[in-house]
Protein backbone atom coordinates (compact mmCIF):
# COMPACT_ATOMS: atom_id res chain seq x y z
CA UNK A 1 0.00 0.00 0.00
CA UNK A 2 1.38 3.40 -1.00
CA UNK A 3 0.99 5.64 2.06
CA UNK A 4 2.05 8.68 0.03
CA UNK A 5 -1.25 8.45 -1.88
CA UNK A 6 -3.34 8.81 1.30
CA UNK A 7 -4.43 12.47 1.65
CA UNK A 8 -3.11 14.35 4.70
CA UNK A 9 -6.66 14.90 5.96
CA UNK A 10 -6.95 11.15 6.81
CA UNK A 11 -3.79 11.40 8.92
CA UNK A 12 -5.36 14.40 10.66
CA UNK A 13 -8.46 12.32 11.49
CA UNK A 14 -6.24 9.43 12.65
CA UNK A 15 -4.31 11.71 15.04
CA UNK A 16 -7.58 13.07 16.48
CA UNK A 17 -8.94 9.50 16.90
CA UNK A 18 -5.70 8.51 18.67
CA UNK A 19 -6.17 11.47 21.03
CA UNK A 20 -9.66 10.17 21.78
CA UNK A 21 -8.20 6.71 22.40
CA UNK A 22 -5.81 8.28 24.89
CA UNK A 23 -8.77 9.99 26.57
CA UNK A 24 -10.72 6.72 26.63
CA UNK A 25 -7.88 5.02 28.51
CA UNK A 26 -6.93 7.78 30.94
CA UNK A 27 -10.04 9.98 31.26
CA UNK A 28 -13.08 7.90 30.22
CA UNK A 29 -15.54 10.42 31.67
CA UNK A 30 -14.17 13.26 29.45
CA UNK A 31 -14.08 10.84 26.49
CA UNK A 32 -17.79 10.01 26.89
CA UNK A 33 -18.72 13.65 27.35
CA UNK A 34 -16.78 14.70 24.19
CA UNK A 35 -18.22 11.85 22.16
CA UNK A 36 -21.73 12.76 23.22
CA UNK A 37 -21.13 16.35 22.13
CA UNK A 38 -19.62 15.11 18.83
CA UNK A 39 -22.69 12.94 18.15
CA UNK A 40 -24.98 15.90 18.88
CA UNK A 41 -23.21 18.19 16.36
CA UNK A 42 -22.96 15.47 13.69
CA UNK A 43 -26.65 14.54 14.01
CA UNK A 44 -27.52 18.24 13.58
CA UNK A 45 -25.37 18.86 10.51
CA UNK A 46 -25.61 15.51 8.69
CA UNK A 47 -28.98 16.20 6.98
CA UNK A 48 -27.55 19.51 5.72
CA UNK A 49 -24.84 17.61 3.87
CA UNK A 50 -27.48 15.90 1.70
CA UNK A 51 -28.58 19.36 0.54
CA UNK A 52 -24.94 20.41 0.08
CA UNK A 53 -24.37 17.37 -2.17
CA UNK A 54 -27.43 18.18 -4.31
CA UNK A 55 -26.30 21.80 -4.71
CA UNK A 56 -22.77 20.69 -5.59
CA UNK A 57 -24.12 18.38 -8.33
CA UNK A 58 -26.26 21.19 -9.77
CA UNK A 59 -23.33 23.66 -9.75
CA UNK A 60 -20.97 21.12 -11.32
CA UNK A 61 -23.58 20.27 -13.93
CA UNK A 62 -24.36 23.80 -15.02
CA UNK A 63 -21.09 25.70 -14.67
CA UNK A 64 -17.64 24.56 -15.70
CA UNK A 65 -14.36 26.42 -16.26
CA UNK A 66 -14.89 26.60 -20.06
CA UNK A 67 -18.32 28.22 -19.64
CA UNK A 68 -17.01 30.78 -17.14
CA UNK A 69 -13.82 31.65 -19.07
CA UNK A 70 -15.80 32.06 -22.36
CA UNK A 71 -18.21 34.54 -20.79
CA UNK A 72 -15.55 36.48 -18.84
CA UNK A 73 -13.79 37.19 -22.14
CA UNK A 74 -17.02 38.04 -23.95
CA UNK A 75 -18.42 40.59 -21.47
CA UNK A 76 -17.42 44.27 -21.49
CA UNK A 77 -17.47 47.24 -19.03
CA UNK A 78 -19.66 46.78 -15.96
CA UNK A 79 -20.90 43.52 -17.46
CA UNK A 80 -17.39 42.13 -17.11
CA UNK A 81 -17.29 43.00 -13.39
CA UNK A 82 -20.73 41.45 -12.87
CA UNK A 83 -19.71 38.29 -14.71
CA UNK A 84 -16.42 38.04 -12.82
CA UNK A 85 -18.38 38.24 -9.53
CA UNK A 86 -20.82 35.57 -10.74
CA UNK A 87 -18.00 33.45 -12.14
CA UNK A 88 -16.20 33.51 -8.79
CA UNK A 89 -19.35 32.52 -6.90
CA UNK A 90 -20.24 29.73 -9.32
CA UNK A 91 -16.74 28.33 -9.79
CA UNK A 92 -16.13 24.98 -8.17
CA UNK A 93 -13.11 22.85 -7.26
CA UNK A 94 -9.88 23.76 -5.48
CA UNK A 95 -8.30 27.15 -6.19
CA UNK A 96 -5.08 25.72 -7.69
CA UNK A 97 -7.18 24.23 -10.50
CA UNK A 98 -8.11 27.77 -11.53
CA UNK A 99 -4.61 29.33 -11.49
CA UNK A 100 -3.60 28.17 -15.01
CA UNK A 101 -6.90 29.38 -16.46
CA UNK A 102 -6.58 32.77 -14.72
CA UNK A 103 -2.96 33.10 -15.91
CA UNK A 104 -4.19 32.39 -19.42
CA UNK A 105 -6.96 35.00 -19.13
CA UNK A 106 -4.39 37.49 -17.79
CA UNK A 107 -2.28 36.95 -20.90
CA UNK A 108 -5.38 37.57 -22.99
CA UNK A 109 -5.85 40.96 -21.31
CA UNK A 110 -8.00 40.31 -18.23
CA UNK A 111 -6.95 42.91 -15.64
CA UNK A 112 -5.40 41.80 -12.35
CA UNK A 113 -8.20 43.61 -10.52
CA UNK A 114 -10.79 41.43 -12.25
CA UNK A 115 -8.78 38.34 -11.34
CA UNK A 116 -8.67 39.48 -7.69
CA UNK A 117 -12.44 40.07 -7.72
CA UNK A 118 -12.96 36.59 -9.17
CA UNK A 119 -10.76 35.04 -6.45
CA UNK A 120 -12.51 36.99 -3.67
CA UNK A 121 -15.93 35.81 -4.78
CA UNK A 122 -14.79 32.20 -4.73
CA UNK A 123 -15.21 32.62 -0.97
CA UNK A 124 -18.99 32.65 -1.46
CA UNK A 125 -19.85 28.99 -1.94
CA UNK A 126 -23.49 28.45 -2.90
CA UNK A 127 -23.53 24.70 -2.15
CA UNK A 128 -22.17 25.33 1.37
CA UNK A 129 -24.74 28.01 2.26
CA UNK A 130 -27.16 25.58 4.00
CA UNK A 131 -24.57 24.92 6.74
CA UNK A 132 -23.83 28.62 7.07
CA UNK A 133 -27.57 29.39 7.33
CA UNK A 134 -27.91 26.63 9.96
CA UNK A 135 -25.33 28.36 12.18
CA UNK A 136 -25.83 32.05 11.38
CA UNK A 137 -29.30 32.51 9.86
CA UNK A 138 -30.56 33.66 6.44
CA UNK A 139 -30.33 37.40 7.20
CA UNK A 140 -26.69 37.18 8.22
CA UNK A 141 -25.74 35.09 5.16
CA UNK A 142 -27.50 37.53 2.80
CA UNK A 143 -25.90 40.63 4.35
CA UNK A 144 -22.45 39.03 4.50
CA UNK A 145 -22.73 37.90 0.87
CA UNK A 146 -23.73 41.36 -0.37
CA UNK A 147 -21.01 43.11 1.66
CA UNK A 148 -18.41 40.68 0.31
CA UNK A 149 -19.54 41.17 -3.29
CA UNK A 150 -19.41 44.97 -2.89
CA UNK A 151 -15.95 44.90 -1.30
CA UNK A 152 -14.65 42.41 -3.87
CA UNK A 153 -15.17 45.03 -6.58
CA UNK A 154 -13.46 47.69 -4.42
CA UNK A 155 -10.55 45.27 -3.91
CA UNK A 156 -10.35 44.72 -7.66
CA UNK A 157 -10.29 48.47 -8.33
CA UNK A 158 -7.53 49.00 -5.69
CA UNK A 159 -5.45 46.17 -7.17
CA UNK A 160 -5.83 47.67 -10.65
CA UNK A 161 -4.45 50.96 -9.26
CA UNK A 162 -1.53 49.22 -7.53
CA UNK A 163 -0.60 47.19 -10.58
CA UNK A 164 -0.83 50.26 -12.84
CA UNK A 165 1.92 51.99 -10.79
CA UNK A 166 4.35 49.29 -11.91
CA UNK A 167 3.71 50.06 -15.57
CA UNK B 1 -29.41 16.62 -20.51
CA UNK B 2 -26.40 14.46 -21.34
CA UNK B 3 -26.36 11.32 -19.12
CA UNK B 4 -22.55 11.14 -18.96
CA UNK B 5 -22.43 14.79 -17.83
CA UNK B 6 -24.83 13.98 -14.96
CA UNK B 7 -22.77 10.94 -13.95
CA UNK B 8 -19.57 13.01 -14.13
CA UNK B 9 -21.14 15.76 -11.94
CA UNK B 10 -22.33 13.13 -9.43
CA UNK B 11 -18.85 11.56 -9.25
CA UNK B 12 -17.07 14.93 -8.99
CA UNK B 13 -19.40 16.14 -6.22
CA UNK B 14 -19.32 12.81 -4.39
CA UNK B 15 -15.52 12.76 -4.52
CA UNK B 16 -15.26 16.36 -3.25
CA UNK B 17 -17.63 15.65 -0.38
CA UNK B 18 -15.92 12.33 0.45
CA UNK B 19 -12.53 14.11 0.55
CA UNK B 20 -14.00 16.54 3.11
CA UNK B 21 -15.19 13.71 5.40
CA UNK B 22 -11.94 13.23 7.40
CA UNK B 23 -11.55 17.00 7.81
CA UNK B 24 -15.16 17.52 8.92
CA UNK B 25 -15.18 14.56 11.34
CA UNK B 26 -11.72 15.44 12.64
CA UNK B 27 -12.70 19.07 13.15
CA UNK B 28 -15.98 18.24 14.91
CA UNK B 29 -14.10 15.79 17.17
CA UNK B 30 -11.55 18.52 17.95
CA UNK B 31 -14.27 21.13 18.56
CA UNK B 32 -15.98 18.72 20.97
CA UNK B 33 -12.69 18.18 22.79
CA UNK B 34 -11.96 21.92 22.87
CA UNK B 35 -15.41 22.84 24.17
CA UNK B 36 -15.33 20.18 26.88
CA UNK B 37 -11.75 20.89 28.00
CA UNK B 38 -11.47 24.65 27.62
CA UNK B 39 -13.97 26.69 29.62
CA UNK B 40 -15.73 29.53 27.71
CA UNK B 41 -14.14 31.99 30.13
CA UNK B 42 -10.75 31.23 28.49
CA UNK B 43 -11.60 32.33 24.94
CA UNK B 44 -13.86 35.07 26.21
CA UNK B 45 -10.69 36.49 27.79
CA UNK B 46 -8.95 36.59 24.36
CA UNK B 47 -11.88 38.42 22.76
CA UNK B 48 -12.41 41.63 24.65
CA UNK B 49 -15.48 43.01 22.83
CA UNK B 50 -13.24 45.68 21.31
CA UNK B 51 -14.47 45.84 17.70
CA UNK B 52 -11.07 46.44 16.08
CA UNK B 53 -9.07 44.11 18.31
CA UNK B 54 -11.56 41.23 18.07
CA UNK B 55 -11.88 41.50 14.29
CA UNK B 56 -8.08 41.72 13.96
CA UNK B 57 -7.59 38.55 16.03
CA UNK B 58 -10.41 36.79 14.12
CA UNK B 59 -8.87 37.76 10.78
CA UNK B 60 -5.38 36.72 11.92
CA UNK B 61 -6.50 33.26 13.05
CA UNK B 62 -8.61 32.81 9.89
CA UNK B 63 -5.68 33.84 7.67
CA UNK B 64 -3.29 31.21 8.97
CA UNK B 65 -5.93 28.48 8.88
CA UNK B 66 -6.60 26.40 5.81
CA UNK B 67 -9.16 23.90 4.59
CA UNK B 68 -12.67 23.72 3.26
CA UNK B 69 -14.98 26.65 4.16
CA UNK B 70 -17.30 24.07 5.77
CA UNK B 71 -14.74 23.67 8.55
CA UNK B 72 -14.63 27.42 9.18
CA UNK B 73 -18.46 27.54 9.44
CA UNK B 74 -18.38 24.68 11.96
CA UNK B 75 -15.68 26.32 14.11
CA UNK B 76 -17.19 29.81 13.75
CA UNK B 77 -20.69 28.56 14.56
CA UNK B 78 -19.56 26.70 17.67
CA UNK B 79 -17.44 29.69 18.83
CA UNK B 80 -20.49 31.90 18.43
CA UNK B 81 -22.55 29.47 20.52
CA UNK B 82 -19.74 29.60 23.09
CA UNK B 83 -20.12 33.35 23.44
CA UNK B 84 -17.49 34.77 21.06
CA UNK B 85 -18.71 37.96 19.35
CA UNK B 86 -20.17 37.98 15.83
CA UNK B 87 -17.55 40.46 14.57
CA UNK B 88 -14.64 38.20 15.56
CA UNK B 89 -16.36 35.11 14.15
CA UNK B 90 -17.21 36.90 10.87
CA UNK B 91 -13.62 38.16 10.43
CA UNK B 92 -12.43 34.62 11.12
CA UNK B 93 -14.64 32.90 8.52
CA UNK B 94 -14.08 35.61 5.88
CA UNK B 95 -10.27 35.54 6.31
CA UNK B 96 -10.36 31.73 6.25
CA UNK B 97 -11.82 31.74 2.74
CA UNK B 98 -10.24 34.88 1.25
CA UNK B 99 -6.66 34.88 2.57
CA UNK B 100 -4.52 32.04 1.26
CA UNK B 101 -1.23 31.88 3.13
CA UNK B 102 -0.84 28.20 2.22
CA UNK B 103 -1.52 28.87 -1.47
CA UNK B 104 0.65 32.01 -1.54
CA UNK B 105 3.70 30.35 -3.21
CA UNK B 106 1.54 28.84 -5.98
CA UNK B 107 -0.41 32.07 -6.46
CA UNK B 108 2.85 34.07 -6.62
CA UNK B 109 4.32 31.73 -9.24
CA UNK B 110 1.30 31.79 -11.54
CA UNK B 111 -0.15 35.28 -11.06
CA UNK B 112 2.91 37.25 -9.88
CA UNK B 113 4.51 37.88 -6.48
CA UNK B 114 3.36 41.50 -6.16
CA UNK B 115 -0.22 40.62 -7.10
CA UNK B 116 -0.37 37.70 -4.65
CA UNK B 117 1.08 39.74 -1.78
CA UNK B 118 -1.16 42.78 -2.32
CA UNK B 119 -4.25 40.61 -2.82
CA UNK B 120 -3.69 38.61 0.36
CA UNK B 121 -2.82 41.68 2.43
CA UNK B 122 -5.94 43.48 1.18
CA UNK B 123 -8.05 40.37 1.86
CA UNK B 124 -6.76 40.34 5.44
CA UNK B 125 -7.74 44.00 5.95
CA UNK B 126 -11.02 43.50 4.09
CA UNK B 127 -11.97 40.60 6.41
CA UNK B 128 -11.95 43.13 9.26
CA UNK B 129 -13.95 45.68 7.24
CA UNK B 130 -16.46 43.04 6.03
CA UNK B 131 -16.98 41.85 9.63
CA UNK B 132 -17.59 45.35 10.98
CA UNK B 133 -19.87 46.36 8.08
CA UNK B 134 -21.90 43.13 8.24
CA UNK B 135 -22.53 43.42 11.97
CA UNK B 136 -23.32 47.15 11.66
CA UNK B 137 -25.84 46.51 8.88
CA UNK B 138 -27.40 43.60 10.80
CA UNK B 139 -27.76 45.86 13.81
CA UNK B 140 -29.42 48.55 11.71
CA UNK B 141 -32.00 46.34 9.95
Amino acid sequence: MDFKKIPGSWYFLLIVILSYLFLFIFHPEIYHSCLEFFAKIISEILPIFVLIFVLMVITNLLFDSKFISKHIQKEKGIGKWIFVVMGGILSTGPIYMWYPLLANLKEKGLSQGLIATFLYNRAIKLPFLPLMIFYFGVKYVLVLGLVMIFLSVIQGKIINKFMEVKK
Amino acid sequence: MNKSKIVSALIKSGRALFNSVPLIFGTVLLISLFIKLVPPSFYLKIFTNNVLFDSFIGSLVGSVSAGTPLTSYLIGGELLKGGVGLIAVTAFIVAWVTVGIVQLPAESMVLGKKFALIRNLLSFIFAIIVAILTVLILGAI
